[in-house]
């Protein structure tokens, strides 16, 4: 079974892909070939042993869809893909929109369709859960930093400042919101989203669904410390039944069909639960859900050869991950590879 | 045109890929590139490049002088060669 | 013996952490030909740069959209926006396809009735209507779409002083949850201005109310504003049945789908993150059939769509004047055509593909026009392979506003052709010569004398 997998920047914002890999050949072993596609000759997964048998160049997908599938047919004649998993939110409406095509060349994908896909975008999500009793704080769009100004009455300082892709910034009044926006207005493009901040502790579920609302499996993970980027360096499973809960509710709701990561909030006040992001795609803690007794990504590719998939129940209390870094060794061969040919061999 | 003397152990590999060991930078050329490097390397002088090339290629000897030229002015830029 | 093909020599610096994504080789390959016409020959023929239409593509275009709206809704009619591309030629392929027309303006009036379009095939929009502009469109039985206050009486007091009787709809605005609001065209549904439009008008015997119409705002990117403007126009339909026992003929959704091309600021391109025309028709139609008219009695759903008819049945060719590195290095392309051609790219990122083989390596390019002006940028960024002078290339996605926006500034504007569906290259506006740009203008006898 041949697998291509994107996602290989394991950096210090790192993507799921070779978590995911990992996942996967924890359950397939030598059963599978990974194929990584990088978008950046550096992605470290591509320069890891047991990771990604070989890993491909392949464009971003802001430019073009044309390209992008340009380039996977290409491949697609040397590797003959049987499964491709993107892992990489900036990228799903690309492999999206390419799922019939991809299928027509044979590769099977398992992928939320375009709408659920705009439900869960940030600047939807209030919108999609109002009146279903999912608490989301409330949002707005803007697209100029004058907007600020309109929104006066609708919101109280602090709010955080989102790309619609990634990045958030909490601000504590207009002249910072004006800069937050600026940062991300030259990374990310407008709109951008003005949040109500929600105070309190962060919950993260790395979860399962099939498509017909039903959640394969779901695991609940509390940060224990987060990078200056906000990104989990350490974090626990946790058992809350509650949250457990919610995040059945959600994925019944969504009907999602894919990897997912949703992030919560336990507001201090109140006590409840507040759905800040979904995600969608696999986090990049998700392997801690497998050692914990949930290996989701093998699930997906079960799913994916419409293997019968048996619902996960249980998992275990009380498992941690801690993120570290490792300096990889190579030669600049391998560099100038990737660089000019635009794939490395690492078997 | 002047003559250029390009850096000592500028690493060019045959596919086009170039490191710079004093500066650790890298970059890719195309194959024109690679072979105007090389016979900078034989130190050539630039109106024998511009000739090699209009004996091999499809151009006339404007539109090889201009894109040497400039060729050479990136070259210059990014110290990878020093007129002479 | 042959030589081999030249390539310009190119070097890129790899940067760490953007590394490759603009240099390197790409897959692209080049447009030669258009509607199996050669760039080439075109070149050849009229010379460029050259606007090319596709009488293939718009028919192909309306037919779909026709379909796609048909296929959801019985009673469909599309008007064509003279808005966004006013040459003769087009309007009529859209005339010959069924369209109506959909005017702005007393010159695009003036201009679908001497193609043939009869009166009462016209809409009448835009919030400036000369007097005898509407005298003419109230006596041709035009449809007028009023705008304000004062337009509705300037009509009433024509139809007062000639004694005629005028065919009207207003036009609604309304909050449908998209910024900007576009509540400076027509009258406000919140704030009972549309409501208070209509009461005036059903009391007055010389107008004819004969429908509602919106416009929601321009290349408007999610479908669902589309279906709360549709319920909104809905309920002021149904509430002319029950208070005033008025059953108006149409509904008009204006238009405002995008096309294909991508805005400036937006990260992914149009086609990844567009929805279908499919889901744009499913919103506009499924809440019409709330009305309280059901079969025959329907009302008949107008649709304005422009650019997402058109945009793509055009092409811009334009020809390299020259390559040039920029202070920071960058590399930049001067083409024979900018944004006085272009209008459309000060706010879209248009596709620009070479007309011929290139070599594969690719470069992060800045693609200038020829004006002697800094904002003549066609794009900040783009890859391109290298570009020779007198190379070609196509530039896509340019049918719609383009060759109504284009400014004459400095220059003399270029030929446009339509290659036929038999494939047949016809010149449908000839370039402009200095005679047809200094014929209007009028020179006092004592400054044409002068010795230097």
């Amino acid at each position: 079974m041949k697998i291509g997998i994107t996602g290989l920047n394991n950096v210090d914002s790192p993507g799921p892909g070779v978590p995911v890999i990992r996942a996967i050949k924890d359950k397939y072993k030598s059963n599978c070939t990974i194929i990584g596609l990088i978008y950046d000759s550096l992605e470290p997964g591509a320069y890891m042993e047991n990771v990604a048998e070989k890993s491909y160049m392949i464009p971003y997908p802001s430019s073009g869809l044309d390209s992008l599938l340009i380039r996977l047919k290409k491949i697609h004649e040397i590797e003959k893909f049987d499964i491709i998993i993107p892992t990489l939110d900036s990228e799903l409406y690309g492999f999206v929109k390419l799922t019939p095509k991809l299928e027509e060349m044979g590769i099977k994908t398992f992928l939320p369709t375009l709408d659920q896909l705009n439900f869960r975008a940030k600047d939807k999500l209030y919108d999609f859960f109002k009146n279903s009793g999912i608490r989301v704080p409330k949002n707005i769009l803007i697209t100029s930093p004058e907007d600020f100004k309109k929104f006066e009455d609708e919101f109280e300082y602090p709010v955080v400042i989102k790309g619609i892709f990634y990045d958030a910034y909490i601000v504590k009044n207009e002249d910072e919101a004006i800069s937050a926006f600026n940062k991300m207005r030259f990374k990310w493009g407008v709109p951008i989203i003005v949040q109500e901040f929600v105070k309190g502790d962060e919950y993260n579920v790395a979860a399962l669904g099939d498509g017909t609302g039903a959640m394969v499996g779901g695991v609940p993970m509390k940060k224990l410390t987060i990078t200056d980027k906000g990104k989990a360096w350490a974090g626990i499973t946790i058992a809350d039944p509650d949250l457990k809960e919610l995040a059945e509710k959600i994925m019944d709701k969504l009907k999602w069909r894919s990897g997912i990561e949703l992030e919560f909030v336990k507001e201090e006040k109140s006590n409840e639960y507040y759905l800040l992001e979904v995600n969608p795609r696999f986090p990049a803690w998700v392997y801690l859900a497998v050692a914990a007794g949930q290996n989701l990504p093998a699930a997906l590719i079960d799913l994916m050869n419409g293997k019968e998939v048996k619902k996960f129940t249980e998992y275990e209390i009380g498992k941690i991950f801690i993120r570290y870094s490792w300096d990889l060794i190579t030669d600049i061969k391998k560099f100038e590879e990737i660089t000019v040919k635009g794939v490395l061999s690492n078997g | 045109m002047r003559k250029y003397k390009i850096s000592s152990n500028l690493a060019i590999s045959e596919n086009g890929f170039l490191f710079y060991p004093l500066t650790g930078e890298s970059f890719t050329v195309n194959q024109m590139g690679v072979q105007i490097l090389n016979l900078l390397k034989k130190e050539e002088k630039p109106e024998q490049i511009i000739s090699a090339i209009i004996d091999e290629y499809d151009t006339d000897h404007a539109t090889a002088e201009r894109d040497l030229g400039e060729f050479l002015t990136q070259l210059k830029n990014y110290k990878l060669v020093n007129e002479l | 013996m042959d030589k081999k093909v030249y390539e310009r020599p190119v070097i890129i610096k790899q940067y760490s952490g953007l590394m490759n994504k603009f240099g390197g080789t790409t897959d692209q390959t080049p447009i030669k030909d258009i509607d199996g016409v050669s760039v080439k020959q075109l070149v050849e023929d009229f010379g460029s740069p050259l606007f090319v239409m596709s009488e293939d593509k718009i028919r192909a275009n309306q037919r779909k959209m026709l379909r796609i709206f048909k296929t959801r809704y019985p009673k469909v009619q599309f008007a064509w926006s003279y808005k966004t591309n006013y040459l003769d030629s087009v309007c009529s392929v859209f005339h010959q396809e069924g369209s109506w027309a959909e005017v702005v303006s007393e010159f695009e009036y003036d201009k679908a009735r001497k193609l043939g379009v009869p009166g009462e095939k016209i809409i009448f929009n835009g919030p400036e209507k000369s007097s005898s502009a509407l005298i003419k469109a109230i006596k041709e039985n035009a449809k007028i779409h009023i705008d304000h206050f004062d337009e509705l009486y300037q009509i009433i007091e024509i139809t007062e002083s000639l004694n005629l009787k005028a065919n009207v709809a207003i036009r609604v605005n309304m909050d449908v949850g998209i910024y900007p609001k576009w509540d400076r065209f027509g009258f406000n549904y919140e704030n009972g201005e549309a409501e208070a439009a209509l009461r005036r008008i059903v009391v007055n015997d010389k107008l004819n109310l004969i429908g509602l119409h919106t416009h929601i705002g321009t290349y408007i990117m999610s479908a669902e504003p589309y279906r709360l403007a549709a319920v909104k126009i809905v309920e002021l339909f149904n509430k002319l049945i029950d208070e005033y026992d008025i059953t108006l003929e149409y509904i008009d959704m204006g238009g405002g789908l995008p096309s294909n091309n991508t805005l400036k600021g937006q990260y992914l391109e149009a086609d990844q993150i567009l929805p279908s025309y499919e889901q744009f028709a499913d919103a506009v139609t499924s809440p019409l059939f709330d009305t309280k008219l059901s079969g025959d009695k329907m009302p008949l759903l107008i649709l304005e769509s422009g650019r997402a008819l058109i945009d793509d049945a055009g092409y811009l060719i334009s020809e390299v004047i020259g390559n040039k590195r920029l202070a920071d290095g960058r590399r930049a392309v001067i083409l024979n055509a900018g944004v006085n051609l272009l209008f459309t790219s000060f706010w879209f990122k248009h596709k620009i593909v070479p007309a011929q083989d290139t070599g594969g390596f690719t470069e992060n390019s800045s693609v200038y026009g020829p004006l002697c002006m800094n904002i003549d940028c066609l794009r900040e960024e783009i890859v391109l392979p290298a570009l020779k002078r007198k190379d070609h290339v196509v530039i896509l996605n340019t049918g719609a506003y383009s060759v109504t926006q284009w400014m004459q500034f400095i220059t003399m504007r270029p030929k446009v052709v339509m290659i036929m569906q038999d494939k047949t290259v016809e010149l449908i506006r000839d370039s402009e010569n200095l005679e047809y740009i200094t014929s209007p203008e009028k020179l006092p006898e004592k400054l044409k004398e002068f010795s230097l």
